[in-house]
């Protein structure tokens, strides 16, 4: 284990304390009493007072916040305040459908991408750099959850070829929930498709500019030889630094694109609690998205020194 | 950067490169685009503060769901009122938001970012740990934590994407502050005896401004992007202040009834980002052509 990995790794824990910290202090501590929320303000002193203690909520702020982070360590995260259920079944159940959704999008996400901008960085400044990088543009300026309604409009409302929303679960097998998953992921790629095209576009030029390209080529290689083996993989660091970025993007991204579609996921959950005054279950699911986009951004740095050992050394 | 660094240099000299600015502006295409549709944005948001075709509050569920007429140039929605009247209001509501949530983020981050170039240390290390902190919490998730202890509403928002707009700047200002901090004019400043509060004020700030502005408009179509989720989403602008993220959420139960009332917003939105950054990207050009030529 490396000094730098040390450093990257405490940096790491750092920010998840950190985060769990205000996630804990907006969430439980801020509002107040959560018993006197669910039960209203003409609620008994007496029964809020039973409902306090069943809670938990007694307990003075230090012991909860511990409680919650050795909770988080073993898996148990207190039951829901509305259903009375484990507050980690109720996220499982959704992360079946999120996760799913999240890699979908990102793998059309980094194809769309890779093959514009490669293609675009090739044939610079030619007729379909142009046109690419024009649609780009027009990609950028969507909102996600519009281009998604659009497609609902030509796919379901047109064509009657998918349906408008909901999903199919896996229990029938893998088809039937991929291809309830396929507009929402496909919304949800096109859009950061765009901006990773344009970074992919210009990180590729850039390297080609280098000397060693030309190096490569004076020993006689050729130019598809010398994109794929030698810029290919020196253009990725700034393409993997946006990836990381837009994985948060990503996060926030289906949060919106489930209730375009109507699909049971992380999303919903947190809306429903949100109606619910189920702050138990805010908490543990903003925290989780939080950790997840910390987390990603933390491999992303460890992989860049994977790809360019020269940053590992920088960084010492 | 060859602009003349101190106020006292004539306004002859100022002036000269200004028209050479809108020479230069005129003549390229994303710019003039750009600034054509921020403009029509901007001009319907001011517009609808003197004049709607009808008023975009009053409900008249007898003319509910009209197609498109001489009255009703884009018909009207379910509970009938004036779609054009709703776009010009919604553009108020947007720009609003939009300003107020970018002036947070910039004047916040800004400033953390100048004092963090200016200080350097463990004053520069902590807000840059703080303000990647930060980009852990996408507007969406700060939104929902507010809307679930204050309720949703246009605060909500504002704060939410004000939020998520500092550490962007932070960045962006330490980066090029940082630059103009290693220039010998810095250095010249310093030996004249300035303190480092007036070298950022004098030095700094006026060199990394046209980085800001371009920065800035970037943003503010990052932050039409995040209220117009955010509204769609409930968090947002409450009815019945039209908004265009509202109107697609309404319009989206009526999609195989009124499809185009789906239509209008979300190309509304479009247009305004598509503007703002197309805009962004031709200051970018036309304040810095070092920075044109890197890309």
């Amino acid at each position: 284990m490396s000094v730098f990995f040390l450093r990257r790794i405490l940096t790491l824990v750092a920010t998840l304390v950190a985060a769990s910290l205000i996630i804990f202090l907006v969430l439980d501590a801020l509002p107040g009493n959560a018993a006197q929320m669910l039960m209203g303000a003409d609620a008994s002193p007496d029964a809020v007072h039973a409902l306090t203690v069943k809670l938990g909520l007694d307990q003075p702020l230090t012991v909860r916040y511990l409680l919650w982070i050795r909770g988080m360590a073993v898996g148990d995260l207190g039951n829901s305040y509305v259903y009375g259920t484990p507050v980690a079944g109720l996220i499982a159940e959704r992360l079946v459908l999120t996760i799913p959704l999240a890699i979908m999008s990102m793998l059309i996400t980094v194809v769309l991408a890779l093959a514009a901008g490669i293609y675009t960085a090739a044939n610079h400044n030619k007729l379909g750099d142009v046109g690419v990088m024009s649609l780009t543009q027009i990609g950028i300026a969507l909102p996600n959850f519009w281009f998604a309604i659009l497609l609902i409009l030509l796919f379901s409302v047109k064509l009657q070829l998918l349906s408008a929303g909901g999903f199919a679960g896996w229990d029938d097998g893998i088809w039937p929930g991929i291809r309830s998953l396929l507009l929402p992921a496909i919304s949800l790629a096109v859009v950061q498709a765009a901006i990773l095209a344009r970074v992919t576009r210009s990180a590729v030029l850039e390297v080609l500019r280098e000397d060693f390209v030309r190096t490569a080529r004076a020993k006689g290689l050729g130019k598809r030889e010398v994109l794929w083996r030698h810029v290919l993989r020196n253009a990725m660091i700034p393409v993997m630094t946006v990836m990381g970025l837009q994985f948060a993007n990503l996060l926030a991204g289906t949060i919106v694109i489930e209730n375009v579609f109507y699909l049971p996921g992380l999303g919903r959950l947190i809306f429903q609690s949100i109606a619910n005054r189920d702050l138990i279950v805010v908490r543990n699911c903003v925290m989780l998205l939080a950790a997840m986009v910390v987390i990603v951004n933390f491999v992303v740095d460890v992989l860049y020194a994977f790809i360019d050992p020269r940053i590992k050394v920088a960084n010492l | 950067m060859s602009a003349p660094l101190t106020a006292s240099a004539g306004t002859a000299a100022i002036a000269r490169p200004v028209t050479g600015f809108w020479r230069r502006a005129l003549r390229h295409r994303s710019f003039v685009l750009g600034s054509v549709l921020s403009l029509f944005v901007l001009g319907a948001a001011l517009l609808s503060l003197v004049w709607t075709p009808w008023s975009a509050y009053d409900i008249d569920v007898a003319s509910k769901l009209h197609p498109p007429s001489a009255s009703h140039w884009l018909g009207t929605d379910v509970l009938g009122r004036d779609i054009v009247s709703l776009l010009l209001v919604g553009a108020r509501s947007t720009i609003m938001v939009g300003v107020i949530a970018v002036g947070i983020g910039l004047s916040f981050g800004v400033g953390l970012g100048l004092v963090a170039a200016a200080r350097k240390g463990w004053t520069e290390e902590l807000i840059m740990r703080m303000s990647d902190f930060t980009f852990a919490f996408p507007a969406v998730l700060s939104a929902i934590m507010l809307a679930a202890v204050a309720g949703p509403g246009m605060v909500t928002s504002i704060t939410a994407i004000g939020i998520f707009q500092i550490p962007t700047f932070v960045r962006v200002t330490r980066g090029s502050a940082n630059a103009i901090w290693a220039r010998e004019f810095v250095l010249a400043a310093r030996a004249a005896g300035k303190g480092s509060f007036r070298i950022t004020i004098e030095h700094v700030l006026p060199n990394i401004l046209s980085i800001l502005i371009v920065q800035a408009t970037i943003q503010f179509a990052l932050a039409i992007l995040a209220e117009a989720a955010l509204s769609y989403l409930g968090l947002g602008t409450q009815p019945p202040q039209p908004s265009w993220g509202r109107m697609l959420n309404d319009a989206q139960t009526l999609l195989f009834q009124s499809p185009m009332l789906a239509v209008y917003p979300g190309a509304a939105i479009a247009i305004a980002v598509l503007g703002l950054n197309l805009l962004g990207d031709g200051l970018r050009d036309l304040l810095d052509p070092r920075l044109a030529r890197e890309r």
